[in-house]
């Protein structure tokens, strides 16, 4: 017997839509075998994984408080995805964004204004904006591809904030820990409910929402951006200025990214820390394929992956499993994702060894 | 600068570089083939992580190390399986097989964070290492370092002079020519996706014991990411991997050379050089589209289906 691929001609709607779901289900039914091999029973694994973390209102919240920078960089990535433009570069563009939105906080401590706040969360969102422009200058100037420049500046962004942390921000009354001053009142994200959390990040990230998706699907820049992305070629016919379009692309994608990295130190964090992502930023490649670069879809699959961080927190207190299982399970995801894909250009049929043989006979008959 | 901290010099950029040439032949061979497999970073710290476990729990190191490169094929195998077999974009597969190699190798790997193995020793070659400056450079390295001068001449061999080196090349600068030919070309290409699986588990191995014989997370730091560079700075041509990867390892120990001159300059700033360098690399190379073009494989990073 032998499973055999047949095209299917035309995109599967159904599968189009299908396929990430049906990626989480094979991915949990892997991690159900995983936690089998490790010795755990995997159903109060799986429950003690993706329930009991949402169980009450205060678990709900921590769910939305770890979705919103997730979120915030899918949405970014989407637009820049939808143009073919590879940018992984979202980590570094959050962790600049952080960066320069405490260089800010930390000098305006004592400044008892709103608009300190809004002074910061400028400051953080163009600074991820400007980090994105120097892969978008890199590509358009000097045509260096992007995936690898956009991984390098992670990596430089990343001692960039250690150099930070352990050097000129490093609040001097704090015991030499590497961290800054804690931001003053003036310059925190407000929060949503008094006793959780959830911070105003939330309305940033609803806001992100709509804009990118009237500019995904309403634009006419959104249309050219996916034209681009079809077919460089044509897009490059009709007019369509390409360096324009992928230097738009990245600064979304960079804003976007740099303003989850500055909500996380004026909301949860408070102050500049070392970890300030816990992957986010890689986390948010795998959201926003698996939301199909919809901004619909991104919602939902960005609510999954806050989830599988909450649960691998809970899974490593409760029964001690590494916490990496965020991120295998992240990978497992991205991989079943792909792989189901390839149901959406083709049908699957199961075919018989001699009937095989006989369609190749008949087809020699006939010529 | 005296003579001993330049022999020094030349000794650790070998040794830095090496992880990066291992890792860089395996993608060469692949790229050459057609297939741009971005995963290279995932399998490198899967290999690390493999060959440390293997070889602290056996306490044979050679078994660490030919383990990690069945771990590294294993890897390169699901990439195979759907960026050849379903066809999917090898760009999201690549990183599809990273993200999964960090996750995976953080999970298998967290018991293991820490804890302390003697590793491969440097072994100094009779006469050869006593020569000034390339003795220690070239001859008084670990056996790994041997087997990566070993490779290299094996894989330049291949590509420049043998016949299954031209096999290679047909079929990634043109699938439909070579499959009209007769040549397998996605079995071609699975081998050669398999090939780079393996090196980069090996390279993977050198850093986990021989390197700095321990296992921490994420312990690469993007050697698989400059090793894709340094293929794109090597024009796809072998001689020139050998080059580029000496030189990133330079750009890597720079911190010695510093230190050597008494310069103070804090190490954070000096860890991004060879992240600064390979951009600035990259921008150099590339700046002209037409000769990108010229040297890269025709078919590189396009799907290709038997049949159509």
């Amino acid at each position: 017997m032998l499973l055999s691929l047949e095209p299917r001609g035309q995109q599967s709607r159904l599968m189009l839509w299908c396929s990430p779901l049906l990626a989480a289900l094979l991915t949990l039914a892997c991690g159900s075998l995983l936690f089998i091999a490790l010795g755990h029973k995997p159903l109060p694994t799986l429950h003690t994984l993706l329930i009991e973390p949402v169980s009450d209102l205060y678990g709900v919240g921590e769910l939305l408080v770890k979705a919103l920078p997730i979120l915030m960089c899918a949405l970014g990535l989407a637009v820049a995805y939808q143009a073919r433009i590879w940018n992984i570069g979202a980590e570094g563009q959050l962790l600049i964004g952080a960066l320069g939105g405490s260089a800010l906080a930390v000098n305006i401590i004592g400044m008892d204004s709103r608009w300190a706040l809004v002074m910061v969360l400028v400051a953080g969102t163009l600074a991820g904006a400007a980090w994105a422009g120097l892969t978008a200058w890199l590509r358009t100037q000097f045509n260096a591809n992007e995936i690898l420049t956009s991984i390098m500046l992670n990596y430089i962004a990343l001692n960039l904030l250690l150099y930070f942390v352990h050097g000129p921000l490093r609040d001097p009354a704090g015991f030499n820990f590497p961290q800054s001053a804690m931001f003053g009142d003036a310059s925190r994200l407000p929060l949503v409910f008094e006793g959780g959390r959830l911070h105003a990040g939330l309305y940033f990230a609803l806001l992100a929402l709509v804009a990118v998706w009237v500019l995904l699907q309403k634009s006419f820049v959104g249309f050219q951006i996916k034209v681009l992305g079809l077919d460089q070629r044509a897009a490059g016919f009709v007019g369509f200025r390409e360096k324009r379009l992928v230097w738009l692309a990245l600064l979304i994608s960079g804003a976007l990214a740099g303003l989850a990295g500055v909500c996380e130190v004026t909301g949860p964090i408070g102050q500049l820390v070392p970890q300030v992502s816990p992957g986010y930023g890689y986390a948010a490649i795998t959201v926003a394929f698996l939301g199909r670069l919809n901004p619909i879809g991104i919602v939902f699959s960005s609510l999954l992956m806050a989830l599988l961080y909450l649960g691998g927190e809970n899974a490593q207190m409760a029964m001690n499993l590494p916490q990496a299982i965020t991120q295998l399970f992240q990978g497992m995801m991205l991989f079943f994702l792909l792989a189901c894909d390839v149901l959406i250009l083709y049908r699957p049929r199961l075919k018989l060894r001699w009937a095989r043989r006989t369609a190749a006979v008949a087809t020699a008959g006939a010529l | 600068m005296d003579i001993d901290l330049l022999s020094n010099i030349l000794f650790a950029m070998v040794r830095c570089g090496t992880p990066l040439l291992l890792v860089a032949l395996g993608e060469l061979v692949c790229e050459k083939s057609g297939v741009l497999n971005l995963g290279q970073e995932g399998m490198m710290l899967f290999g690390a992580v493999v060959g440390f476990i293997v070889a602290f729990s056996s306490g044979n190191l050679w078994l660490g190390v030919v383990l990690a490169m069945v771990a590294g094929m294993l890897l390169s195998s699901l990439f195979a399986l759907v960026a050849l077999v379903f066809n999917a974009n090898q760009v999201a597969t690549g990183l599809a097989l990273t993200i999964f190699g960090v996750g995976l190798s953080t999970f298998v790997g967290a018991a293991w964070v820490g804890k302390p193995l003697t590793g491969f020793e440097p072994v100094a070659i009779p006469v050869l290492s006593s020569i000034p400056l390339l003795g220690r450079m070239l001859f008084t390295q670990d056996l790994l370092v041997y087997l990566s001068f070993a490779l290299f001449a094996l894989v330049a061999w291949v590509v420049l002079k043998s016949r299954v080196g031209l096999i290679v090349q047909a079929v990634g600068e043109n699938p439909d020519a070579a499959s009209a030919m007769g040549l397998p070309v996605l079995r071609v290409r699975t081998l050669a996706v398999l090939f780079g699986g393996a090196m980069a588990g090996l390279a993977g191995a050198y850093l986990s014991l021989a390197y700095t014989p321990m296992w921490a997370e994420s312990m690469s730091a993007g050697r698989g990411w400059i090793a894709l560079a340094l293929v794109v700075f090597a024009s796809w041509r072998v001689w020139r991997v050998l080059l580029g990867a000496y030189l990133f390892g330079l750009a890597s120990i720079l911190h010695l050379v510093a230190q050597g001159i008494g310069l103070s300059i804090p190490s954070n700033l000096l860890a991004m050089l060879p992240y600064v360098a390979t951009i600035v690399v990259l921008v150099l190379l590339s700046r002209d589209a037409v000769r990108t073009r010229l040297y890269a494989p025709v078919s590189l990073g396009q799907p290709w289906q038997p049949g159509h």
